[in-house]
């Protein structure tokens, strides 16, 4: 009905806006399909590798000719099952004990550091931030050592403890972060109300911190879970040995041929309880990172 | 219900500027006292170290006479309302009134916890919201939660920290009217901090001004508006505020006048006797003490004097008109007045003086006007250390006698009420 009053400059001027939104849409589109491009492609040819045969392996087509389960067999099954079901049940086990310990430590040490005005404050973050710049690579020697001689070598707190600090930092200064925008009059509400430091902290604070403690819990077990370096270095058998490494210890059926079908078929299997995880909590995750929710 | 007495309270902060200082004040049982003044003055650092957010550094702070400087909040038994409310998110309406009786579940007496939630939902017009959060409540409802929050606790007393201050003009008088009836019915003490005169005036039995973490007088709305203590009380008590006009004393025809750049007021002999010796003074007038002469009858007219001015401008506003007239103040003055103005947290004090006039008045600006001011209720302050020099302490003593008396009245009239409803 506004139509019918516009005069035709205004309805060209319309015209105008929405073209020029399109455009804007269109622009964003293009740029999304790149990205989801760029990312994706490796995993879809990694996923078509895992359905190739030995045979087909070097024959520079992207599909599988004749598609076969062979290399899932052979992980879940067959030759190297020994060593993908260990290793699976060493990464989930090793990846959620470092989770859980880092986020517990972390919300207690981030909510100090919103809350608080406490001398070391500022050393507590940078140290936290500097652990996570140090390379891992240079650390890993001496460790082999330190654990090799205390014994923590090729054992699941072996691999935890390093976890932990590549882990921490990250999660100490996200939760930071989150708390920080909880208004502090809510806690102040709840001692008030009747509440003791601890339950107001419980009953006022958890519940709204929720979604970014999930989120930061995600985030750790995604480091813990893709880690290298750490699980090649500090194990030596099935013990502690976790997915990522125990990819490198693939054979192939015969001396002389490549294991490539079965790494990629046990690749795609460690990323699905990633994507599993982002699809189940993606709610969460959003919430989490877009946290401005929490005001009234 | 409790008294709160603060004796000699001194918060200072780490860089030993002193927030509140010496800060003495008896609130009795069932008083709604305000804490009034401009930003930073210290108010909510008061009203925090009442409920315990804050530490107190020293002095005393005793509740029904108990000492409590050291008692965590939880322990003192108060209720405060947050200026953003501070409602919990994730809980529905009824769990946020119902939090505090749910953290005391093993100590509340008689009653259950649905049954007093019911209760404090139904005073507030709250019951069909119950099961809302509050991020979908508007602005009055959530002020609303806030305080059931608040009396669902049967609290020693109410803390008010600008309660009103997030809302739109309508709703605020609104809910101001809601928040005086409820302290009267309910016959709890509270203190309410605001910055907003108008609340201070309407809702206080007594109220604090302070200034720069020093009380300047506690006293009932009307004593501290005719009988301001000082130059801060006076200026910052009253809408449109109080006029100060630069004056000497001279001997004019027919006795005392002051000489003030509007003109010569002539004043009665107490008063003039009280600037005697002084080369300058400041004289105040309320806007509402000018008047056209054209309008004044006679039996009033004997009260004050005519003189002579010209309005520069003039503001009609239906019920009463606002007319300005402009002076040039020396140097001197005009740094008074601009120091009083920062002091008040104003914009800067135009050298201006605002009078009311009655709507029906016919003068013009630009053209000069008899105007009359009633010179029995002017004061004059030392411009110096900003006393007032005509302020008459029984008066204003026996107006806020008066004020108690009124709330004893009406909280005997509450408790009445309640008595025939048991």
């Amino acid at each position: 009905m506004s139509t019918e009053t516009l005069t035709p400059e205004e309805a060209e001027g319309q015209k105008h806006a929405q073209r020029a939104r399109r455009n804007t849409s269109i622009g964003w589109w293009v740029i999304t399909i790149v990205v989801a491009v760029w990312c994706l492609f490796p995993v879809a040819s990694i996923l078509a590798t895992s359905f190739k045969t030995p045979g087909e392996l070097s024959n520079g087509k992207f599909l599988p000719d004749n598609p076969s389960t062979g290399n899932y067999e052979e992980i879940l099954v067959g030759d190297s099952q020994e060593l993908f079901l260990s290793a699976l049940w060493n990464s989930i086990g090793i990846s959620i004990i470092a989770t859980l310990i880092a986020v517990v430590l972390a919300t207690l040490c981030a909510y100090a550091i919103a809350r608080l005005d406490f001398p070391g404050k500022k050393i507590v973050l940078t140290v936290s931030l500097m652990v996570s710049m140090f390379p891992v690579i240079s650390l890993v020697t001496p460790l082999f050592n330190l654990w090799r001689s205390i014994g923590l070598y090729d054992t699941w707190p072996g691999l935890i403890i390093p976890y932990l600090s590549l882990t921490l930092p990250i999660a100490i200064w996200t939760l930071a972060a989150f708390f920080q925008q909880i208004p502090w009059e809510l806690e102040q509400a709840a001692q008030v109300d009747g509440a003791t430091p601890l339950q107001a902290f419980r009953k006022a604070i958890v519940p709204l911190a929720a979604p970014g403690v999930f989120t930061t819990a995600i985030i750790a077990f995604f480091i813990a879970w893709n880690d290298f370096v750490y699980g090649i270095s500090l194990t030596s058998t099935e013990a502690a040995r976790p997915v990522p490494a125990a990819l490198a210890f693939f054979t192939g059926a015969s001396q002389f041929e490549s294991p490539t079908g079965a790494i990629s078929a046990a690749a795609i299997i460690v990323t699905i309880p990633v994507v599993l995880l982002v699809m189940l909590f993606q709610k969460q995750i959003v919430a989490g990172l877009t946290s401005g929710a929490v005001k009234g | 219900m409790a008294s709160i007495t603060l004796k000699n309270i001194v918060k200072k902060y780490d860089d030993g500027f002193p927030a509140v200082n010496n800060v003495s004040l008896d609130i009795a049982d069932g008083e709604f006292v305000i804490l009034v003044g401009p930003s930073g003055c210290g108010k909510s650092t008061l009203l925090r170290m009442i409920v315990g957010l804050e530490d107190i550094t020293s002095g005393e702070l005793q509740i029904d006479g108990r000492r409590m400087n050291e008692a965590a909040p939880k322990d003192r038994n108060l209720a405060m309302v947050f200026q953003n409310y501070a409602l919990y998110p994730h809980l529905t309406v009824y769990e946020n009134i119902a939090f505090p009786l749910r953290l005391a579940k093993d100590t509340n007496g008689g009653g259950s916890v649905d049954e007093k939630v019911q209760r404090a939902a139904k005073m507030l017009e709250l019951t069909e919201h119950l099961d809302r959060k509050p991020a979908n409540l508007s602005g009055g409802q959530r002020q609303r939660v806030a305080m059931g929050r608040a009396i669902v606790r049967e609290a020693d007393a109410f803390l008010f920290d600008e309660p009103l201050s997030n809302l739109d003009a309508k709703l605020r008088g609104q809910m101001r009217a809601e928040i005086a009836q409820l302290q009267r019915s309910l016959g709890v003490t509270s203190v309410y901090v605001t910055h907003d005169q108008t609340e201070a005036m309407t809702l206080g039995d007594r109220v604090a001004v302070l200034k720069r973490g020093i009380l300047q007088q506690v006293a009932s709305p009307r004593e501290l508006y005719e009988q301001p203590v000082n130059l801060f009380v006076a200026g910052f008590i009253g809408s449109p505020s109080m006029n100060f006009l630069p004056a000497t004393l001279k001997e004019g025809t027919g006795g005392t006048v002051l000489s003030t750049p509007i003109g010569d007021i002539p004043i009665p002999a107490d008063r003039a006797a009280v600037a005697q010796g002084k080369d300058l003074v400041l004289v105040g007038v309320r806007p509402e003490f000018f008047e056209d002469a054209a309008l004044v009858d006679d039996a009033k007219m004997s009260k004050g004097s005519v003189f002579t001015a010209e309005l520069s401008h003039l503001e009609w506003l239906g019920h009463e008109q606002y007319g300005y007239i402009e002076f040039e103040p020396d140097e001197k003055v005009r740094r008074l007045l601009s120091e009083l103005a920062a002091d008040m947290d104003a914009d800067e004090l135009r050298p201006q003086v605002v009078t009311t006039l009655s709507a029906e008045s016919r003068v013009r600006p630009g053209r000069p006007v008899d105007l009359w001011v009633d010179t029995s209720r002017i004061h004059i302050f030392d411009p110096e250390s900003g006393e007032n020099l005509t302020r008459d302490a029984e008066a204003g003593a026996e107006l806020t006698r008066m004020a108690a008396e009124e709330r004893e009245r009406e909280l005997a009239a509450a408790r009445e009420r309640d008595g025939q409803k048991a």
